[in-house]
């Protein structure tokens, strides 16, 4: 077979797949190992989550993927990760936003000495479509969030969480992604704020197109906009399923979403899931 | 009761009395106060940036103004000499961003400083190697640059300006404004301020760093040149001109190291302190205390608003 012709059954699989993780394992400091094998695809114009407790390794994965790991001294050392089919595991964050790929981060992370309007116009940094395109966008920006067009002249380090967490929204949306990675979007807001972000977060994905990954902590609000779930234990996937089996399955119900109660906090506790010590990953 | 009456009461009877000889050290303060603003703001723009208070401002000045004098005594014309130092201070801000700030990237601040003094003794050696250690004029005149003086009668005396003065005076407010705009209006303006608010918020949009760093040792550079031209032209291009970079610090102490407004405001400040504390109270302790009185006002800045007159606006939600 020719390179042409593999490069585009290649991508012919990888149509219906927007992103496809492939078995990573991360390493922070060289000695501090926080993914051990962790693979999870999402489908395009999916929304998928990963959900799991503090520390099981939720953030580490999506910043494995958009590669603002470095930035902290974490590295990708084994397995792959493929954006739209092609190999993105050594790009820069900015070619990776260029490709149509852009994270949002846990706790929002808006440019507090900048206007509402000025950080959402810094998210289409990576852009070359000119200005007119740009205010197109902006004006977009601002009918799904009318609060941010409100508040759009004060800075962002004066508005509220909620405000923030739509001005991050909106600043990602700004550079054209075709996949979003959005940190916990629910962290420190109150429940009706959390509703309203995500009824945004749906309505981006089914007008706008827009693919996301979410890693997330409130297994119960992902679950009801998920269409697919990925639960993560200690730097490994210990289930996952589409989020209707995953809501009703009693484990989760268990662990996750406070329904009964008992012993058992965690699926290790659980022998059906049991998993082999190993010394060395 | 005498002593205090020195302190207190005669200067300003003084001041009152020759008002001309008051505005001429007013002016002579200003005039010096622009530069040291110019040389803060260089380390302003720097330390938004990358987070690095860069130790090699004040060589980076006298290393431009070397290599700009130095060109055109190899014989290219003034205005080419410029053009071709703009490219060398361009050369060092690429440099510098590949070989000093992106290997040493997240290593704690204090390494990024050290290696500002490996930078300073890099320019310093390579300045004397190329151009050689001896002071030399600047080509004010080549650079249509103004000499001479303009005599104002006014306050039944007179007052004297340098127009070379009144020329960095000008330079340098419009180099303000023109920074001023680039900030605020402009794309990458706007990405500078946004890396200066959080490095990894502006990663995660896709500002790349190593760009904004490139273009910020650049503008720091151009500052850099300004400023050694304008210095230069007061006194002569030399090595012992890089201790003004020390002069920066108390005003940097003043105005607070994000600022820039803070750094131009600071910078007069301390320049016109400097001439009267000097001009009126210098006497009463025998004269000199120009040298020190900067350090003195960073002392007390320290001690009750350390983040300077224009730190940063901590914005914290409540």
């Amino acid at each position: 077979m020719s390179a042409v012709q593999h490069a585009e059954t290649a991508a012919a699989s990888a149509a219906d797949l927007i992103l496809s993780v492939n078995n990573i394992e991360v390493i922070y400091d060289h000695v501090i190992l926080v993914l051990k094998g962790v693979s999870l695809e999402v489908p395009r114009g999916g929304i998928v989550a990963i959900l799991g407790a503090n520390g099981a390794g939720k953030t580490t994965t999506l910043k494995a993927i958009s590669n603002l790991l470095r930035a902290e001294r974490g590295e990708v050392t084994k397995g792959s990760i493929a954006f739209e089919g092609e190999r993105v595991d050594r790009m820069s964050p900015s070619d990776l936003v260029r490709r149509g790929c852009i994270q949002v981060m846990e706790g929002r992370h808006c440019f507090g000495h900048l206007t509402i309007e000025e950080n959402l116009l810094t998210g289409a940094f990576t852009r070359k479509d000119g200005n007119a395109a740009i205010k197109r966008d902006l004006e977009m920006i601002y009918d799904y969030f009318p609060r941010l067009r409100q508040r759009k002249g004060s800075m962002a380090g004066y508005t509220s969480g909620g405000e923030q967490q739509m001005c991050a929204i909106g600043r990602a949306m700004m550079s054209k992604p075709r996949m979003i990675l959005l940190d916990e979007p629910s962290m420190g807001l109150a429940p009706q704020v959390v509703e309203e972000i995500y009824e945004i977060v749906r309505s981006l994905n089914e007008k706008e197109g827009v693919s996301f990954l979410l890693a997330e902590q409130n297994t119960n609000i992902a679950l009801r906009y998920a269409t697919y779930g990925y639960i993560l234990e200690t730097g490994r996937v210990v289930m996952d399923g589409e989020a209707k089996a995953l809501r009703e399955n009693e484990d989760v119900k268990e662990f996750y979403l406070g329904v009964a109660g008992g012993d058992r906090k965690n699926f290790k506790d659980v022998k059906s899931y049991k998993r082999r010590k190993r010394w060395l990953a | 009761m005498d002593i205090l009456y020195k302190i207190l009461i005669d200067p300003f009877v003084q001041m009152g009395a020759a008002p001309d000889l008051l505005v001429q050290t007013v002016w002579e303060g200003l005039v010096s106060g622009v530069l040291y603003a110019l040389i803060a703001l260089g380390f302003v723009l720097i330390f938004k940036a990358s987070g690095v208070f860069n130790f090699a401002q004040g060589i980076m000045v006298v290393f431009a103004g070397l290599t700009l004098v130095g060109l055109h005594e190899m014989g290219l014309p003034a205005p080419i000499a410029l053009l071709v130092t703009l490219g060398v201070m361009f050369f060092i801000a690429v440099a510098v961003e590949r070989v000093v700030l992106r290997p040493l990237v997240n290593q704690p601040d204090i390494i990024l400083f050290m290696a500002t003094f490996g930078i300073t003794y890099l320019l310093i050696g390579f300045g004397e190697l190329i151009f050689g250690g001896n002071p030399k004029r600047m080509i004010t005149e080549e650079l249509y640059l103004p000499s001479g003086a303009i005599e104002w009668k006014a306050f039944g005396g007179f007052v004297q300006f340098q127009k070379i003065d009144v020329a960095a005076a000008v330079i340098a407010a419009l180099m303000i404004a023109v920074l001023a705009f680039f900030f605020q209006k402009t794309r990458i303006g706007r990405a500078l301020r946004a890396v200066a608010d959080s490095h990894k918020a502006a990663l995660s949009v896709g500002i790349s760093l190593n760009q904004i760093w490139v273009i910020v040792w650049f503008t720091a550079g151009i500052v850099a040149l300004v400023t050694g031209i304008m210095w230069g032209a007061r006194s002569d291009v030399s090595f012992a001109l890089q201790v003004i970079a020390l002069k920066a610090l108390p005003v940097l102490i003043l105005g607070g190291f994000t600022s820039v407004p803070g750094a131009i405001v600071g910078g007069l400040i301390i320049g016109i302190g400097e001439k009267i504390g000097e001009f009126y109270w210098g006497p009463l302790v025998g004269g000199g205390i120009e040298s020190w009185l900067a350090y003195f006002i960073a002392l007390g800045f320290l001690l009750f608003r350390p983040q300077g007159l224009f730190g940063e606006k901590i914005i914290e939600r409540i």
